[in-house]
């Protein structure tokens, strides 16, 4: 256990973490400000990736490849979304189906299960061979994080508009929602295109960072997705009370996963056992609040306000 | 301004649960009525609101609201018509966000929803100065989120946002239900305050005799899916609980038999 081993590696899950912190804030509006659980993003995370190595393989430039992948993360949700309003199934089971049908779909995107990109043949924006020995402004870390930081400032805008507003009322309370004349159908449906959007721009970030897409690169992605949101709430929630400061939180969120899930490697535990854990963490950390409303008392609230 | 012609709605077709639950109801209201339902649990009062406000389609009958059929239309686009509170306080306003946004949600009811402002600062002032007039000091607290509210005023609240663009039709269903007594006058209070103020054509349920007999220049009593009474004019103003259960021995032919309504 070579301390200087894990040191080495810790940029490299930083700009990870990173990359997959964009995917979390896509998780984090459907999750938290929907209130879906939308699996789709299994898929998703591998469609983006396959979509802008396929566009850049047939000479397509990086910026093109990276906004045809976010419109077809955006296309998968319209997918679950459709599913989900227009034909009434629950949400976690059109994300379900929506997520199945993309395994076919990207493997018919990729034309096999796996493509690669070299990174000496095609000028990609991130890679982790940009982690050190490159001027900061080719850096993966500094790119990703202006990245996130513009998707932040350009989402806190979007979600402070009336369209905005109408997408967290309708994830907050729906029958209020359709009392003032909100289309909740419409914003359900927007919000997943939008999640998705992020996801798939996200997934193909990641395509090119680790030099290839491969069709099982999204598996388990929602179980990441929630880690980072729980984590960036657990860590910075009683501080970051700000929209945009949550949003961050969530990104910081998945770069401390990566952290210690690159910790936990480098300790020398069995990778296959990985998901098992993650998932296991998840499950406790989204049982806290059942558990606290459940068993811890709290003084009880009798009546009206007086002055109400 | 409120026109139902003979509605019928049955849920649960087909099965044990099955339930008539209006059976042929028909109701014209004039501008500017104010009328209140009562009636037994079951009688039908919250689904003869709900289909008015459309939150499911009627099996028989048309409903015409200003002269317009919207028998077809769906929920979302009814609402241009309606201002409508709940009986739960938290149905009617969104509790993750702030006050003033949710009055800002509902001044845009109707209206296409765009990429401008969700809330300018225009609309701040309105809406402070239109919280002041609800004494309940919430005019100080229009960034506090909703969910921290109690539930008279959230009640309060969302009458504001039910009436802060014109409502063709006031749909006030058991409004002051879930409160205790001393908040439940004062939503009252303030219920008749906006009424008057703007002369709005109002539907409201309540469960409490004396609060239908009080409020309003129009009662109607509801029993099994149908409307068994409709009292207006002088004899609304003369009406006593006494004689409103007589009045409804009669027309039932049974024994008017909620604790609730007659003790509250």
């Amino acid at each position: 256990m070579e301390i200087m081993n894990l040191i080495n590696a810790l940029p490299g899950a930083v700009a990870q973490g990173l990359i997959w912190g964009i995917m979390a804030i896509g998780v984090y509006l459907t999750f938290r400000i929907l209130d879906v659980a939308d699996l789709t993003v299994d898929g998703t995370m591998c469609t983006g990736g396959a979509v802008c190595i396929m566009m850049m393989q047939a000479g397509f430039g990086v910026w093109p490849s990276l906004l045809a992948a976010t419109a077809a993360g955006m296309l998968a949700g319209l997918a679950t979304g459709i599913f989900h309003t227009f034909m009434g199934i629950p949400a976690i089971l059109s994300g379900i189906l929506t997520q199945l049908s993309l395994y076919s779909v990207n493997l018919k995107i990729m034309g096999k299960a796996n493509q690669a990109i070299n990174v000496s043949k095609f000028d990609l924006l991130v890679s982790l061979r940009y982690i050190k020995g490159v001027p900061f402004y080719q850096n993966t870390i500094f790119l990703v994080a202006l990245f996130i930081i513009a998707l932040i400032a350009i989402l806190y805008w979007f979600f402070g508009t009336e369209l905005g507003c109408a997408i967290r009322a309708t994830g907050c309370n729906s029958s209020m929602s359709r009392a003032q004349g909100i289309n909740t159908n419409f914003n359900t449906v927007l919000g997943l295109m939008l999640s998705n959007g992020l996801v798939a721009l996200s997934s193909a970030l990641l395509a090119q960072y680790q030099g290839f897409a491969d069709v099982n690169m999204g598996r388990g992605a929602i179980v990441i997705g929630l880690a980072a949101v729980i984590i960036g709430e657990a860590i910075f929630g009683k501080i970051f009370r700000n929209f945009a400061l949550r949003l961050l939180a969530v990104a910081l969120g998945s770069i401390l996963y990566y952290l210690v899930l690159q910790t936990v490697i480098w300790l020398g535990i069995d990778t296959d056992l990985l998901k098992l854990l993650s998932a296991l963490v998840v499950a406790v950390f989204l049982a806290i609040p059942y558990w606290k409303g459940k068993y811890v008392s709290k003084p009880v609230k009798r009546g009206g306000n007086t002055n109400a | 301004m409120l026109e139902l012609q003979t509605i019928y709605k049955t849920f649960n077709p087909g099965t044990i649960n099955e339930k008539a639950a209006l059976k042929g109801i028909s109701l014209s209201l004039e501008d500017g009525d104010f009328v209140t339902v009562i009636g037994g649990n079951g009688a039908g009062k919250s689904t003869m609101l709900n289909a008015v406000a459309g939150t499911w389609f009627v099996d028989e009958g048309k409903i015409l609201i200003d002269g317009k059929d919207v028998t077809k239309l769906p929920e979302h686009k009814r609402a241009v018509y309606l201002g409508r509170v709940f009986q739960d306080p938290m149905t009617g306003t969104a509790a993750t966000m702030e006050i003033q946004e949710n009055l800002a949600l509902a001044s845009r009811r109707g209206k296409l929803r765009s990429l401008r402002r969700g809330i300018t600062r225009q609309e701040r002032e309105q809406y402070q100065t239109l919280l002041e007039t609800l004494n309940l000091g919430l005019e100080t607290r229009m960034t506090s989120k909703v969910g921290l509210l109690s539930g008279g005023q959230r009640q309060a609240l969302t009458l504001l946002m039910a009436t802060l663009k014109k409502p063709k039709l006031l749909l006030l269903d058991e409004h002051t239900a879930a409160l205790d007594p001393k908040t439940a006058a004062k939503v009252l209070e303030i219920t008749d305050q906006i009424v008057n103020r703007d002369h709005l054509t109002t539907l409201m349920i309540t469960h409490n005799m004396r609060d239908a007999i009080a409020h309003g220049n129009r009662l109607i009593m509801m029993s099994e899916g149908r409307i068994i009474l409709d009292i207006r004019g002088e004899d609304k103003k003369k009406l006593t609980v006494q004689n409103l259960l007589d009045q409804f021995e009669k027309a039932s032919g049974e024994e008017f038999s909620n604790d609730q309504a007659l003790l509250g």
